[in-house]
């Protein structure tokens, strides 16, 4: 998804540059931008006063950061319990086959991304997805491929 | 706005005292009219994603549009989860109590005239007896909430979570204006204590003995205590704490607070999941409210004693629902589990004293503090006081939000409540406790749903999410999700469970691919037994929990993936085939057409057939088949 254009200092700004304000630092700036580039990073760094390598160690345990930019459409097919038994994992393996990629990666026009998530509070209409921050309750595999299709012709 | 004005605007709002608080509720129901018709609108995220603000929206312009006089304006609020979302969007109609499923936009002119005019009901919008088909119109005469007992729920659907008023009205915040005149901080603890409460999150671990354990670390080392709310959820496939946060979120806030004063802490935390972002907008919403009332923060209630809460939001990792991980987590690191030689209650937060309830837990405290801990006890079985909410989902008819008194048959829950399995047949196991939990089959349905006795069936109370399985779900096939969850979501630090967590999927996918013999089902035992024991903290303690349950229980159904290469119940991919019941094929060519291998074939109005050797197993037929002419073997 496009983002409105934020700046960064506001963002480093608006948190005190202590160390355990990494991963609110973070947070709000993968929201902003949808990924955390390798400025971003020197910059939380700087205000916070925590090594590289320690933010990246973050960066990269917590699988809400991603390091890569995203896709302009984010396609989010829940995995939990719920939606594992209503057959959502024949969901994501339709979606790996059109668009090529895993769950995690994005395509490399960087028009897709596709995610897995835990649960998304919405079980009584597994399986859900989440497409562009829009709920799919129900979701089936045609009727992605039809919104995939929608996108496309857009 | 100059500081001193946005000052003198707050203490325009602030309750100085304790009957200044009762004085805003008498003000607030004086001027609410008892009569006066109010359409409550779910705004749960079951009922967000099943359209409900479009509803809402349709519902306020047919108001407007029928010009009601001032004096009988019928209101609208939305609320949080109702609990019955598979029945969504819900609109319930007070005071009678009048309850509509699936509403659309386009049915709200008929509802207000109808309903609000005429008042008459919209017969389609009742909820109907599955058997009878007979309408069942008020919401409390529905089987699926008849048979809860809903106490910490109570306000969930009925106040408006955005108002603090609202809570108010409904009797928020009495308890802690108790707390704060009648009670010393030990005679607090000592009512938590007495009242049996135990931990919502997991282990059920007794409340008031971790709260005085702080205590004595407190006075023992000096320093701050602290204080954390567990909101990580990370059962994936449950969201009780979830709807808390989002429905009520006053009641965790003020258990907190009642907390804080018998801890004697001052700052508190609350840490929730990542993908909750109503409830963190919710819980930010109320703790403002709060604080411009003089609820939170300096000079509470005009006591003189202070308490302020942060929210961290969660980054997406399981092992943060545990304790020392969720601490490391809010001191900005990365989230992994330390070694207790040292209990957090006395090392926690920034090696202070730190007491982490689960949401549930906090959202007991005011009403145990409020209408006693005799009263408190008495719901329950002894060892299991109080209720306890589940999430109930998978194949039952009433999907859905439950509360119940611990100590209830698993079976009342699924039938009584659930409306047992769709189609009629009995259900083959219930998973509880999410990934550290196990599956219950049908032949023990009788067993009580409290701590122990779950745990003497080998599973656990887990935080309250219950997964109904029947015939055509397979045991090996969940088995397999949930150590494939835990795979990923292990942290690494220690061996077993880091290799052997994914040693164990690996020979549950020969089992699945029909590969598997049965020397490997003693070795799994084996493998089970050394990751119990040699795992820091309990994700890895507890991951072989679901093979074991299922193992115990199904041990038939593994033989059957194993000598026969079968898969009974037709879902692991390897070993079953589609084929398409020519009786029922009307020849629409939806398959055919949704077929990615373009492999099904037939004419149009005559019945199709899949080729077996190209079809990859995607499912995609079936999906798409509107006579469920598409089937499994
Ligand atoms: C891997 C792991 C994940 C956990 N996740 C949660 C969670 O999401 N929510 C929760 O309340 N407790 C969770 N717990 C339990 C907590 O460690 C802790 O026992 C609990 O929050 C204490 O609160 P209680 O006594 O009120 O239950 C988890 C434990 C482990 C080992
Ligand atoms: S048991 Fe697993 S999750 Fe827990 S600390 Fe060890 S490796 Fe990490
Ligand atoms: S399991 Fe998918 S929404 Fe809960
Ligand atoms: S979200 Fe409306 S009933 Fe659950």
């Amino acid at each position: 998804m496009i983002k409105e254009h934020v700046d960064i200092d506001d963002i480093i700004e608006r948190h005190p540059g202590k160390p355990e304000s990494l991963i609110f630092l973070l947070q709000d700036i993968q929201a902003a931008y949808n990924y955390i580039s390798p400025e971003a990073m020197t910059l939380v760094c700087d205000h916070i006063g925590v090594p590289l390598t320690q933010a990246y160690a973050v960066a990269t345990f917590y699988q809400s950061f991603s390091l890569e930019p995203k896709g302009e459409h984010e396609i989010r097919v829940c995995l939990g319990t719920a939606c594992h038994l209503k057959g959502a994992p024949r969901i994501v393996s339709e979606l790996e086959r059109r668009l090529g990629i895993k769950p995690g990666e994005t395509t490399k026009d960087l028009k897709y991304s596709l995610d897995t998530v835990n649960c998304l509070g919405a079980c009584a209409l597994a399986p859900v997805s989440v497409v562009d921050n829009e709920y799919q309750p129900n979701t089936t595999t045609p009727k992605l491929v039809r919104l995939l299709d929608k996108m496309v012709s857009e | 706005m100059a500081q001193s004005q946005l000052a003198e605007q707050e203490n325009g709002m602030r309750i100085q005292s304790i009957e200044a608080l009762d004085a805003l509720r008498q003000d607030i129901l004086a001027h609410q009219d008892p009569k006066r018709p109010i359409l409550i609108v779910c705004h749960g995220t079951g009922c967000l994603a099943n359209g409900s603000p479009k509803v809402s929206d349709a519902l306020r312009k047919a108001i407007a549009k029928a010009g009601f006089q001032a004096k009988v304006m019928p209101g609208i609020k939305t609320t949080g989860c109702h609990g019955f979302c598979s029945r969504g969007p819900l609109v319930i109609i007070k005071p009678a109590g009048l309850f509509y499923q699936q509403v659309k936009a386009g049915d709200a002119e008929e509802i207000v005239n109808t309903t609000l005019i005429k008042g008459d009901p919209v017969e389609r919008l009742l909820y109907r007896d599955p058997n009878t088909k007979e309408p069942i119109p008020l919401e409390k005469e529905i089987p699926f909430y008849k048979h809860q007992q809903r106490v910490i729920l109570r306000n969930i659907g009925k106040v408006d979570p955005t108002d603090i008023h609202d809570t108010i009205a409904a009797g928020g915040y009495q308890a802690l204006a108790k707390t704060l005149t009648t009670f010393s901080p030990e005679e607090v603890i000592s009512v938590v204590e007495k009242s049996g409460l135990r931990g919502r999150g997991g282990a059920g671990f007794p409340t008031g003995r971790k709260w005085r354990s702080a205590v004595a670390a407190k006075q023992k080392r000096g320093g701050p205590v602290y204080l954390v709310c567990n909101g990580d959820e990370g059962d994936p496939g449950a969201f009780m704490d979830r709807t808390i946060m989002e429905g009520d979120p006053h009641a965790v806030l003020e258990g907190m607070i009642i907390g804080a004063y018998a801890l004697g802490c001052n700052q508190g935390f609350i840490y929730v999941r990542a993908e909750y972002p109503i409830a963190i907008k919710h819980l930010i919403i109320a703790m403002d409210q709060a604080r411009a009332m003089g609820l939170l923060g300096q000079n509470i209630l005009g006591t003189g004693f202070n308490f302020d809460i942060q929210i961290n939001r969660g980054a997406g990792a399981f092992v943060c629902g545990e304790s020392t991980a969720l601490f490391t987590s809010i001191e900005g690191r990365a989230g992994e589990p330390r070694p207790k030689y040292v209990r957090s209650v006395e090392e926690g937060l920034w090696g202070k004293p730190t007491v982490l309830n689960n949401v549930e837990t906090w959202a007991n405290v005011p009403i145990i503090i409020e209408k006693g801990a005799d009263w408190y006890n008495q719901i329950g079985v002894p060892n299991s006081t109080g209720t306890k909410v589940f999430s109930l989902v998978g194949k039952v008819n009433n999907v859905g939000l439950v509360e119940v008194p611990m100590g209830i048959p698993l079976g009342k829950i699924v039938e009584k409540i659930g409306g047992g399995v769709p189609g009629g047949e009995p259900f083959k196991a219930v998973q509880t406790g999410g990934p550290s939990g196990g599956c219950i089959p049908y032949a023990l349905k009788e067993v009580a749903v409290d701590f122990d006795s779950l745990t003497k069936a080998g599973s656990m109370m887990g935080s309250g999410g219950m997964i109904v399985m029947d015939r055509r779900d397979c045991v090996v096939d969940v088995a397999r999700y949930f150590l494939k969850f835990l795979e990923e979501e292990s942290c690494g630090k220690c061996l077993p469970c880091r290799l052997g967590i994914t040693r164990m999927r690996e020979m549950l996918d020969t089992f699945s691919q029909g590969r598997g013999n049965k020397q490997d089902l003693d070795d799994l035992m084996g493998l089970a037994e050394a990751i119990q024991d040699g795992s820091l903290c309990a994700l890895g303690g507890s991951a072989p929990n679901p093979v074991l349950t299922t193992v115990k229980y199904f041990k038939d159904e593994y033989l059957v993936h194993i000598e026969q290469q079968r898969c009974p119940a037709g879902v692991c991919k390897d070993l079953i085939t589609y084929h398409i019941d020519s009786e029922k094929c009307t020849g629409c060519m939806v398959c055919a057409r949704n077929c990615p291998q373009k492999c099904i074939s037939g004419e149009r109005k005559n019945p199709h057939q899949i080729e077996a050797e190209t079809c990859i197993r995607c499912g995609i037929c079936m999906d798409s088949c509107k006579f469920e002419a598409v089937q499994v073997s």
